[in-house]
C-alpha cells in the first residue's frame, strides 16, 4: 500500500499542485432510530451504480427516484453501467486511494459472485438491511435466498429488491413439443442439431446453464450447498461433462461460437437462428414482445424437476457519501408499492420479495389482480425453485469448461 | 539571427510548452502504468497483495489458449494495418489528381465519424448468417432459417480484420491527404509521368518514399489499435479463444477481485505483444526500403496498370459501401418494429425509441460537446507550442518522451484505468470537469500529435525564413505564415481529436464517476441490453458530433480560401 501511494503521490505531486478536494465524510446512520436516518437523508444525493442496458429498468429507477425525493427529500441519480464489475472496480480504486469516506459509489445493484468478493474484500456498509422498516414484509421464510446470496449469507449487508428464477423461451409457431429436462434436451437436440445454444461462460448466463444442468444431473444436490473444496469436486461434476460431450457437438455452431450474453440468445431467437432459449425472468420476455423484439408467440416454461432461482439485491459501499440516503431508497424499494409496480410488466415485470400474507389487505388484491403479461410464468406455472449452488463451484465450473471447451482450435 | 534577437514574452513562455504537457501527461500515464505493473507481479494492498510475486504469470501462462490469443492479436493487428495500408496507398498512386479521387474522398471521408462499435455492429448486420446479404438471397431461395455458416467470429478472425481495415482505410487516407501537399505529390507526379512511368508505378517510386516518413506515426497508431482493440474484436472476432485484449477485459470483470492480478500480468503482456508488433513493422519497413529501392533504381516504367487501377477504385467503393450499408442497416432498426429472418425489411416502423431517448438528447450532447471541446483545444494549443517550440529552437524530442506520449494508444484502455482512478482519486480531482478533461487529454493528445506533427515538421521551412527576412516578429511568423498554411491540418487535427474524445467511454464513466453522462456513456450501457435498436440509435447519435467536426475540416479551408488558389493547394479537399 505504501510504496504503491508513495508511487503515485511522488507522480502526483509532479503532476499537478493541486488543492485536493477533501472528501466529506458520511458518518453512519443510527438504523435502529429510522427518523435520525430520514433526517440524515433529506438532502443528500444517492449515486446508484446499476446496469443501463434495459430502458424499462432505467424509467422504473428514474420513478423510484422521484418518489423518494417527493417523500424524502433524497435525490437520486442513476450511474448506469454496462457491467456492474466497474462499479466494484471503482469501490477498490478508492480503497486503494486511501479513500475510506466520500466514495463515488452510494448504492450498487448486485447478487452472486459481485456481492461475495465485496464481501470478502470488506468493501460493503452494514449490516442495515434487515433494520429497515418494509424489511418486515421481505418473505424471509418462503424465499430463503433473500437472506442467502448464492447460499452466501447476506448479513443485512444488502436488501433483497427482485426474484430472478431460470426459465426457458420457445416461438409457439415453430415448435409443439419441448424438452423439459437436461436429458430430454439432449435428446431434442439430436434431432435438432444446432438449434441450441448457451452463451459462453464465463457470462452469467453461460454459468447458469451449466450449473442448472449440474444441479439437474448430480447425485446428491446438497453437496452444491457446500464449498466445493469440501467434497471430492471431480466427483461431483463427472455427470456433467460426460453430458457435455454428447450437448457440445450438437449445438449452434457445432460449439464453435458463442454468443456472448443472454441478450445475444433473444435476438438469435428473433433471426430464427435456434429454437429454444432461457433467460432469468419471464417477464423479460413479455417486455421483449412489448418492445417488440420477440413475437407474440413466444412462451415461457420451465423443466419439470425446477429451475434454479435467486434474488437481486442493493447494496452499499463501505465509504459511500450517502449511506442514509441509500438505505432510506432501499428500503423505499422494499415496500409493497414499488415491488408492485416492479412486478406490473408493463412497467418491468420482476418477481416480489414481499410475502404475500404479510402485506395489507388492499395490497394483496393488487398483487393477486397483476395482468403479469402473455409470456409470463405465474407463481402456480414456475415449478419448484432450486437454490443456486455455492460460488466457488461456479468457479470451478468456469475453469474447467474453459480449459475443455474454450479454445476449440 | 533573427530568432534569437526577437525573443519576445509569448516566446520565452513557448519553451515551457514541452514541459507542461509532459507534466499534465506524465502523471495520470505513470499512474496508469503503474497501476497496472505493481499488480501484474502480485502488489495490491486493496486485495491483500502485500508481497512481489510472479504468481500472476504464472496463472497467465496457464490460461488455455492463450498462445492462440496471442497469435490471433499479433497477426491480426499486422495483417489489418498492412491491408489498410497497402490499399489506401494503392489508391493514391491510382487516383490522386483525378475527378475520381476527389469523388472518393468525399464518401469516405464521413466514415471517420463512424464510432469503430457502430460500424462494426453494422458489418456484423451484413455479414452474419442471418444478415442483409443472406435475407437478400433468402428471399429467392425460399429459405426461411439463417445457414449454419460460421462468418462472425471466426475463429481466424477474418470478420474482425475486415472490420478493423473498413474504419481504418478512411482515417490513413485522412492522413495521408494532409501529408499530399508537404510531399508536392502533384509536382512529383507529373515529373515521374514525363519520365514515361505508368501512373501507379511513377507515384509509388517518386511519391511514396516522402509520404510514408509523414504518415508512420499515424500508421504505428493503426497498429497499435487493431493489435489491443476490444470492442469490435468482441462484435466481430473469434470467441474460442478471443484476441488477448478482449480476454483482458474478461478478467478485469470477473466478479472474483483475484482474477485482477492476472489481469494485469495480462495487460503487461499487451504492452509487449504492441512493442513486438511494432519492431516487426520497423523490420519490414527496412527491408521494404532495401526492396523498393533496389525496385525504384531497376528503372521499370509499368504503363499498363489498368488493372491495378480498377482493383484500388473497387476496393475503396466496396469499403464505402459496405460501412454504408452497414450504417443503413442501424438506421433502419432505429425504426425497426418486429423484424425477423427471413424478411428484407421490418414489418412495421416506429419511433417510439427515438422519442424516448428525446427528451435527454440536448443534455447529454452538451455534456459531450464540452468535454470533447475543451480537451481538444488544449491538445492542440499544447502540441502547436510544442512543435512550434521545436521548429524555433531546433530540437526534436527524445524516443522516450515520445514513447511517454503514445503509451496511452498501446495498452488496453481498461487495463490502464485502475491506476489512472486511484491517481485522480488520490489528488482529490476525480468527479471534477478538470479531470475528465484531463483524462480525455490522455487519449485525444497522442492522435492530436500524430495528426499535426508530421505536416508541421514537414512545412517548407523557407517560408518562415522569408517572413524573418523580411522583419517579421517569430510570432507573427506562426499566427501569419506558419499557421495559415496549416489550416487543414489543424482542422484534421481538431476532427480527429473531437471523434476520439466523443468515443471515450471508460475514462468518462470510472474518472467522472458517473457524474458526466455522454452520448457514449449512455450508449455503451445500453447497448450491453443487446436490443439492435438502441444500438442503432446510439450508434446514430454517437456519430453527430465528430461527423459535425469532419464536415468542418472540410468546409473551412473551402471557404476560408476560396479567393486564394495557392493557399487552397495547401489546404484542399
Amino acid at each position: 500500500m505504501r510504496v504503491f501511494l508513495a508511487g503515485l503521490s511522488i507522480v502526483a505531486g509532479l503532476a499537478t499542485a493541486t488543492v485536493a478536494i477533501p472528501a466529506k465524510a458520511d458518518p453512519a446512520p443510527d438504523i435502529g432510530n429510522w427518523q435520525s436516518v430520514l433526517d440524515q437523508a433529506r438532502g443528500q444525493t444517492v449515486y446508484w451504480h446499476a446496469w443501463g442496458g434495459e430502458p424499462r429498468i432505467n424509467d422504473y429507477i428514474a420513478w423510484a427516484g422521484a418518489q423518494v425525493q417527493e417523500r424524502y427529500g433524497v435525490n437520486v441519480v442513476q450511474v448506469k453501467l454496462s457491467d456492474t464489475a466497474d462499479a466494484v472496480a471503482k469501490v477498490l480504486s478508492e480503497k486503494t486511494a486511501g479513500v475510506d469516506d466520500g466514495g463515488a459509489v452510494d448504492m450498487i445493484w448486485l447478487n452472486g459472485e459481485n456481492f461475495a468478493a465485496m464481501k470478502r474484500n470488506d468493501l460493503l456498509f452494514g449490516p442495515w438491511a434487515e433494520q429497515t422498516p418494509n424489511f418486515a414484509y421481505v418473505d424471509v421464510e418462503g424465499k430463503p435466498t433473500v437472506i442467502n446470496d448464492f447460499t452466501v449469507p447476506t448479513m443485512g449487508l444488502e436488501a433483497p429488491w427482485g426474484m430472478a428464477q431460470v426459465s426457458f423461451y420457445y416461438d409457439t409457431a415453430r415448435l409443439d413439443n419441448v424438452p423439459k429436462s437436461a436429458q430430454e434436451l439432449l435428446e431434442w437436440l439430436v434431432k435438432h442439431p444446432g438449434r441450441f445454444t448457451y452463451p459462453q461462460p464465463p457470462n452469467y448466463m453461460g454459468s447458469t446453464f451449466l450449473k442448472q444442468i449440474l444441479t439437474e444431473l448430480v447425485d446428491d444436490p446438497k453437496v452444491l450447498q457446500q464449498p466445493a473444496n469440501q467434497t471430492d469436486a471431480e466427483k461431483v461434476l463427472a455427470p456433467l461433462w460426460g453430458y457435455l460431450e454428447d450437448l457440445q457437438p450438437l449445438l449452434w455452431r457445432n460449439g464453435q461460437a458463442y454468443p456472448q450474453n443472454g441478450a445475444s440468445l433473444r435476438t438469435m431467437m428473433a433471426d430464427n437462428e435456434i429454437d429454444i432459449a432461457f433467460s432469468f425472468s419471464s417477464g423479460e420476455v413479455s417486455s421483449a414482445i412489448e418492445a417488440m423484439e420477440l413475437p407474440d408467440t413466444v412462451r415461457s416454461y420451465v423443466f419439470d424437476n425446477g429451475t434454479l432461482g435467486n434474488t437481486n439485491f442493493v447494496a452499499i459501499p463501505y465509504n459511500a457519501s450517502a449511506k442514509a440516503g441509500a438505505v432510506v431508497l432501499a428500503d423505499f424499494l422494499m415496500s409493497p408499492e414499488a415491488q408492485l409496480r416492479k412486478q406490473d410488466p408493463r412497467y418491468w415485470g420482476a418477481d416480489t420479495v414481499l410475502a404475500m400474507d404479510k402485506l395489507p389487505e388492499d395490497m394483496q388484491k393488487a398483487f393477486a389482480g397483476l395482468d403479469l403479461g402473455i409470456a409470463s410464468l405465474s407463481p402456480s406455472e414456475r415449478g419448484t425453485v432450486l437454490p443456486e449452488p455455492h460460488p466457488s463451484w461456479m468457479e470451478l465450473v468456469e475453469t474447467e469448461w474453459q480449459k475443455r471447451y474454450g479454445v476449440v482450435q | 539571427m533573427a530568432e534569437t534577437l526577437r525573443r519576445g514574452p509569448i516566446d520565452s513562455m513557448l519553451r515551457f510548452f514541452p514541459a507542461f504537457t509532459l507534466i499534465l501527461m506524465i502523471g495520470p500515464v505513470c499512474a496508469g502504468l503503474i497501476g497496472t505493473m505493481l499488480p501484474a507481479f502480485g502488489y495490491l494492498p486493496a486485495l491483500g497483495g502485500d508481497g512481489i510475486s510472479i504468481d500472476p504469470w504464472r496463472d497467465l501462462l496457464l490460461q488455455p489458449g492463450l498462445a492462440i490469443s496471442v497469435r490471433l492479436s499479433l497477426v491480426n493487428g499486422l495483417v489489418a494495418t498492412l491491408i489498410s495500408l497497402s490499399l489506401v496507398m494503392l489508391f493514391c498512386a491510382a487516383w490522386q489528381g483525378t475527378k475520381v479521387f476527389v469523388v472518393m474522398q468525399r464518401l469516405l471521408s464521413p466514415i471517420l465519424s463512424v464510432p469503430h462499435a457502430a460500424a462494426a455492429f453494422g458489418l456484423a448486420f451484413l455479414i452474419a448468417p442471418s444478415g442483409w446479404i443472406v435475407r437478400a438471397v433468402a428471399l429467392f431461395a425460399g429459405w426461411d432459417r439463417p445457414p449454419d455458416i460460421v462468418t462472425l467470429h471466426d475463429p481466424m478472425g477474418i470478420a474482425l480484420i475486415a472490420g478493423l481495415v473498413a474504419k481504418e482505410i478512411p482515417f490513413l487516407l485522412l492522413m495521408t491527404l494532409a501529408a499530399l501537399p508537404q510531399a508536392d505529390a502533384d509536382r512529383t507526379r507529373q515529373v515521374a509521368l514525363t519520365f514515361g512511368y505508368g501512373r501507379v508505378v511513377g507515384w509509388l517510386k517518386a511519391v511514396f518514399p516522402r509520404i510514408y516518413p509523414q504518415i508512420r506515426l499515424p500508421v504505428l497508431a493503426v497498429l497499435a489499435y487493431s493489435t489491443s482493440v476490444v470492442d469490435v474484436a468482441m462484435i466481430l472476432g473469434p470467441t474460442t479463444p478471443a484476441p488477448l485484449a478482449v480476454r483482458i477485459l474478461g478478467w478485469l470483470s470477473d466478479p472474483d477481485l483475484s482474477h485482477r492480478f492476472l489481469a494485469s500480468a495480462g495487460a503487461m503482456l499487451q504492452l509487449i505483444l504492441v512493442l513486438v508488433a511494432m519492431a516487426i513493422w520497423r523490420a519490414g519497413e527496412t527491408l521494404a526500403g532495401f526492396w523498393g529501392r533496389i525496385w525504384a533504381e531497376g528503372g521499370m516504367r509499368a504503363q499498363g496498370d489498368g488493372a491495378i487501377r480498377s482493383f484500388s477504385a473497387g476496393a475503396a467503393v466496396l469499403t464505402a459501401t459496405v460501412v454504408f450499408l452497414g450504417l443503413a442497416s442501424l438506421l433502419v432498426w432505429s425504426f425497426a418494429g418486429y423484424w425477423s429472418f427471413p424478411e428484407f425489411l421490418p414489418r412495421s416502423f416506429s419511433l417510439h425509441l427515438w422519442m424516448r431517448e428525446y427528451d435527454m438528447l440536448g443534455a447529454i450532447l452538451g455534456t459531450t460537446l464540452v468535454i470533447a471541446v475543451l480537451s481538444v483545444m488544449v491538445a492542440i494549443a499544447l502540441v502547436l507550442g510544442c512543435l512550434e517550440n521545436e521548429t524555433r529552437r531546433f530540437q526534436i524530442p527524445g524516443q522516450g518522451v515520445m514513447f511517454l506520449i503514445y503509451l496511452p494508444l498501446l495498452m488496453p484502455q481498461i487495463s490502464f484505468m485502475f491506476g489512472l482512478q486511484v491517481f485522480f482519486t488520490g489528488i482529490g480531482l476525480e468527479r471534477t470537469l478538470i479531470s475528465v478533461v484531463i483524462v480525455h487529454l490522455i487519449f485525444v493528445l497522442p492522435y492530436v500529435f500524430l495528426s499535426l506533427a508530421d505536416p508541421f515538421r514537414a512545412l517548407d521551412p523557407r517560408y518562415g525564413q522569408t517572413a524573418l527576412c523580411l522583419g517579421a516578429s517569430p510570432a507573427r511568423v506562426f499566427w501569419g505564415v506558419r499557421l495559415p498554411l496549416l489550416t487543414r491540418a489543424v482542422l484534421t487535427a481538431f476532427a480527429v481529436g473531437l471523434a476520439v474524445s466523443v468515443g471515450q467511454y471508460l475514462p468518462t464513466l470510472l474518472i467522472g464517476a458517473g457524474r458526466f453522462a455522454t452520448v457514449t456513456t449512455e450508449a455503451v450501457a445500453l447497448a450491453s441490453g443487446g436490443d439492435r435498436r438502441m444500438i442503432g440509435i446510439y450508434g446514430l447519435l454517437q456519430m453527430i458530433l465528430p461527423f459535425a467536426g469532419f464536415a468542418l475540416a472540410l468546409l473551412i479551408p473551402a471557404v476560408v480560401f476560396r479567393h486564394r488558389r495557392g493557399m487552397a493547394d495547401h489546404n484542399r479537399i
